[in-house]
């Protein structure tokens, strides 16, 4: 008991020490939904918090909460990153969303940053990736490398951010072939690699010789690579798990955005606001082509630079699945049509879940 | 040699005070020496894990809002489990609990008045009381094993969930988005004692104080536990099988689902996708830790729910990954069923040539 | 078209299969084991991690194996030995697999994982139809065939079987008789250890050859349902996990030719149906009384 009571002394005079010995001007907090080895949406978000770490050294000191589940855990992980200091709190999941605001009422001296969400206040920031601009380009590649003018689409959750992905998909296709077809399966979930790789055969069964994927397991890939069609990468670039399947792979990279914020917050310039980037900024990454002829490597990379000079891929004429036209000739969706989107353009070969 | 077990005639009171600490005990000491391997300073560890939260205002609450619905919800299950019902779907009648409880404020907003709150929580109940008793039904009318059944309606609660927040309960301004309206101030279950908890901490302390003293002292605390030792002598008795699994189903779903109703309209505020980090689940482990006693497993949520806020502690300050967390709980787990086999049971070491080996008493 | 379904549904069958024929035999035994996720992905991560550093999926199975075994050992300890609650054990068995596959893990995620070679087997895999659905699998698949029928002979026809069977129906005179409950069921939680390590090794060097955390996403606890559903007869369990891997991959199927229903209730069927059967076999009185152990989950203490 006595040496209980000793150890008990000693962990209290080292916690006191480690709490004095911090010397770092800001302290960044990220606070993930998933576990940080998913290689997905937590694995790219934890890159960016490496990057911050190695691009600021000393002056900035991170810390992270992985597997934190929506709902009041939420809440509490982001309160307890309020109470220890940290400077600017990045969470990284929509169903942190209401959460965060209330956190954020309570310290109006901390700033928050909250992913995909759509509420800000004075000291909560939004941000999200224009994801839906790479699938765009991977849809033309989609297109010109059928042979079966299908493809399959592995989709998670009926979301905006997913069913914008799916339309920008089927859009860049058609732009290349008007008749291409595609197939959707949700799986009703973001991650489970055995479901992801049957859905994967099931899609190719069907006929699909192109799969593209909205979950995050290198699983349909790996299927791809064995079953001799070919696929894309999703949220990292995934090509060692298939080395002859990728063609490409749209890479979330998360470390431009946290690297800007933490600086404006180390200079004191920091201000709410709503960030939502694509290629241009570097936000959304194209890896390298692979296994592509070099006129279709060419093709894609042109429409890369054309978005990055400003072109938007919902761009007119877009019709939707029920034949109403959604935007005329010429004219561009709106940022919110685009985030909200609940509508299916026409071709796709599926009935949105309503 | 061999280790053998021998029943004790008598229980050790002093064995079933001492056996949870002695759990403790070893569950820290094999923790420092994980956190060691891990290259992490032990007693910094330990300290943030299992004391720091204790030491502030705010992670206590914390605590006590993270203990609430574990106890709550193993509360129930150990009337279940006292009278051979094993009932493990607790999370599923956590998730339809909540959503007949938010039947009120997501589709008829407008009813604010002072009987909201109190008709979501009976609703709540009842939802609960309804899912969990498919499985009792099953049981009672196929014989089907209630293990599985009640598993397997978890994962069909949770995609209904699902269906309804993504689809016909959907925020019809939330852009798309999948979650549920806001619940109206009506709706919202208050805090007490100046914001320092939830109403449902002191609900929760007295439904099981109520359920403690059901158990010890009336006829159907006694029902229930003659029925879980020995279901012939309780036949005799004139006692009904098939009603007490009804009963005790019905009971533990009716409190999960309060549980779920008090999460959403107290905590959450909303319908979300999800609305349980696997309360249901963790309160099976509570459930046994507290010895299937209402007064115990008060004990043993808290303590839950002090590993769950000082492993985030942990995780927060010393950048130790997720999982060491749970294998602490998986640990303590261990160790307190393996302690409480003291309680049961002397061991004794039999020599392998000696006839009737002195025993020696540990 | 068909074929290449049958190969999914095979693939996406065989670890339950394998888990739950080794739950099967512990449950015949009268030991109820709800550890079997833990030991699957302890299975998973260490086949997976031992095949990465000597980069052969044999030793990586092996090695599986042997961690399911590990963890199957600690709790025969537990609740065997020292009598402990089964079904929290089991719980706690589950709790720990899950950390301490992800403590272990950590150092291989995003590595490509090395896939056990398929292996034709000669002529029977010519066979039109059934060739190529049923011999030209990898090995674990024709592992689990050998298994079905080891463990139904096992049970059925040998003495030890017999023996088995015996304990799991009354430890209580077993004992009288002479025979050793405890080891006997000890040999059994060892057996069905093995196999959650080797159903692991499938997730992660065979299904999806890849480490990433909970990648068993709850088929042990399917492998469990599975168990009482066959009503504790091996060549059930086959019927089951095809079943249950027809029922999961035919909802994707039917997603893709476009059938107008809301994608949950597709994915709730696996579990619908698995209700439905276990409903309509236990209705059987008769049959389910027969083979249902009946000690299943009772602790068994020698009076002396």
């Amino acid at each position: 008991m006595k040496s209980l009571l000793k150890a008990t002394v000693a962990a209290l005079a080292f916690a006191a020490a480690g709490s004095t010995a911090q010397a770092a001007d800001v302290k960044a907090c990220f606070i993930y939904v998933g576990p940080v080895g998913d290689f997905g949406w937590s694995y790219q978000h934890d890159q960016g918090r490496l990057a911050v770490e190695e691009h600021f050294g000393d002056k900035v000191e991170t810390a992270y909460l992985e597997s934190v589940p929506e709902g009041p855990d939420a809440e509490r992980a982001i309160e307890r990153f309020a109470r220890e200091g940290c400077n600017v709190i990045f969470t990284t999941s929509f169903g942190y969303m209401n959460p965060t605001i209330k956190v954020a009422k309570k310290f109006p001296d901390v700033k928050f940053e909250h992913a995909t969400g759509y509420k800000t206040a004075d000291n909560v920031a939004t941000y999200n990736s224009k994801f839906h601009q790479g699938r765009y380009i991977i849809g033309q590649i989609a297109a010109k490398q059928s042979k079966s003018g299908v493809a399959g689409y592995i989709a998670s959750f009926p979301i905006p951010e997913v069913v914008s992905g799916i339309n920008a998909f089927l859009l860049g296709a058609q732009s290349v072939n008007p008749d291409f077809k595609l197939k959707v399966v949700w799986v009703n979930t973001w991650f489970d690699p055995g479901k992801e790789a049957d859905a994967a055969k099931a899609l190719i069964d069907q006929g699909a010789d192109i799969i593209t994927q909205h979950t995050d397991s290198t699983a349909p890939l790996q299927v791809a690579q064995e079953r001799g069609v070919h696929g894309f990468g999703q949220a990292s670039d995934m090509v060692n798990f298939a080395k002859d399947a990728q063609y490409t792979a749209i890479i979330d990279d998360w470390a431009p955005y946290y690297i800007h914020r933490v600086q404006d917050v180390l200079d004191g310039k920091w201000e709410s606001g709503s960030s939502w980037e694509g290629l241009a900024e570097g936000h959304v990454v194209m890896a390298p082509y692979t296994n592509l002829p070099a006129d279709v490597v060419e093709m894609a990379k042109a429409t890369e630079a054309k978005i990055k000079d400003g072109w938007e891929p919902f761009t007119g004429p877009i019709t939707k699945q029920d034949g109403s036209v959604a935007a005329e000739d010429g004219v561009r969706l709106d940022d919110g049509a685009i985030l909200g989107m609940n509508w299916y353009v026409q071709g796709v070969d599926d009935k949105l879940p309503q | 040699m061999r280790i053998e077990l021998v029943k004790r005639k008598e229980h050790s009171q002093l064995m079933a005070m001492l056996s949870p600490l002695i759990a403790v005990a070893l569950t820290a000491l094999a923790a420092g020496i994980i956190f060691s391997i891990s290259g992490h300073n032990p007693l910094v560890a330990l300290y943030k894990f299992f004391i720091e939260p204790l030491t502030q205002q705010w992670s206590f609450e914390a605590t006590i809002d993270k203990a609430t619905p574990l106890i709550l919800i193993a509360c129930g299950l150990s009337v279940c489990y006292l009278s051979n019902n094993w009932n493990i779907g607790a999370e599923g009648q956590f998730v339809i609990g909540a959503l007949f409880g938010s039947i009120l404020p997501v589709l008829f907003p407008s009813f604010e008045n002072a009987a909201t709150l109190p008709l979501m929580l009976i609703f709540g109940a009842i939802g609960g009381a309804l899912w969990a008793l498919v499985p009792a039904l099953l049981k009672t009318r196929f014989n089907t094993n209630e293990i599985l059944t009640s598993l397997m309606l978890v994962y069909v609660a949770s995609l209904i969930l699902d269906y309804l927040v993504r689809g016909p309960w959907r925020d019809p301004d939330g852009y798309n988005f999948p979650e549920s309206r806001i619940f109206s101030d009506a709706a919202t279950l208050p805090e007490v004692f100046g914001g320092a908890m939830s109403l449902s901490a002191p609900i929760t302390v007295l439904i099981a104080i109520i359920l403690a003293i059901v158990l010890a002292k009336t006829l159907k605390g006694f029902e229930i536990r003659v029925m879980g030792e020995s279901p012939r002598a309780g036949g005799f008795a004139g006692f009904s099988a098939k009603g007490l699994t009804l009963f005790s189903f019905a009971l533990a779903g009716g409190l999960a689902g309060l549980a779920g109703t008090m999460e959403v309209s107290g905590a959450l505020n909303q319908l979300l996708p999800s609305i349980s980090p696997g309360y249901g689940f963790t309160a099976i482990i509570v459930a046994f830790l507290g010895r299937l006693n209402p007064i115990g497993i008060i004990i043993a949520g808290f303590v839950l729910a002090l590993s769950y806020i000082g492993g985030e502690g942990v995780q927060s300050a010393m950048g130790v990954t997720n999982e060491i967390a749970s294998v602490i709980q998986g640990l303590l787990l261990f160790f307190v069923l393996a302690c409480d086999t003291l309680i049961l049971y002397r061991i004794r070491f039999v020599s392998r040539h000696g006839s009737q080996g002195e025993a020696s008493h540990v | 078209m068909f074929e290449a379904v049958l190969l999914t549904v095979i693939t996406a069958a065989t670890p339950l299969l394998i888990a739950a024929l080794g739950e099967l035999v512990v449950e015949r035994s009268g030991v109820l084991n709800l550890g079997v996720e833990g030991m699957m992905i302890m299975g998973a991560v260490v086949g997976f991690a031992v095949a990465n550093q000597t980069g052969s999926g044999f030793l990586g199975v092996i090695a599986a194996v042997a961690a399911g075994m590990a963890m199957s050992a600690l709790f025969g300890f537990l609740v065997l030995v020292l009598v402990t609650n089964q079904v929290a054990t089991g719980l706690a068995l589950t709790i720990l697999g899950i950390g301490f596959s992800g403590m272990i893990g950590e150092a291989f995620i995003g590595v490509p994982g090395l896939k056990i070679p398929e292996l034709y087997i000669p002529i029977l895999s010519e066979i039109p139809f059934f060739g190529p659905v049923f011999f030209q699998q990898d090995s674990i698949v024709y592992i689990s065939f050998v298994l079905v029928a080891a463990v139904a002979y096992f049970l059925f026809r040998t003495r030890l079987g017999l023996v088995l069977r015996a304990v799991g129906d009354n430890h209580g005179s077993a004992h009288a008789l002479g025979y050793s409950v405890i080891r006997i069921r000890f040999s059994a939680v060892l057996f069905g250890g093995a196999c959650a390590g080797l159903a692991g090794a499938y997730m992660s060097l065979a299904y999806t050859p890849q480490w990433v955390e909970n990648m068993t996403a709850g088929r042990g606890w399917i492998a469990l349902a599975l168990v009482v559903f066959s009503s504790w007869l091996p060549l059930r369990v086959v019927v089951g996990a095809y079943l249950f891997g027809a029922v999961s991959v035919l909802n994707l199927h039917a997603q893709a030719v476009e059938l107008d229903i809301p994608s949950q209730l597709l994915s709730s069927l696996p579990y619908l149906a698995t209700i439905l059967v276990l409903v309509l076999i236990s209705a059987n009185r008769r049959l389910t009384l027969v083979n249902t152990p009946a000690c299943l989950g009772k602790p068994f203490v020698p009076d002396r």
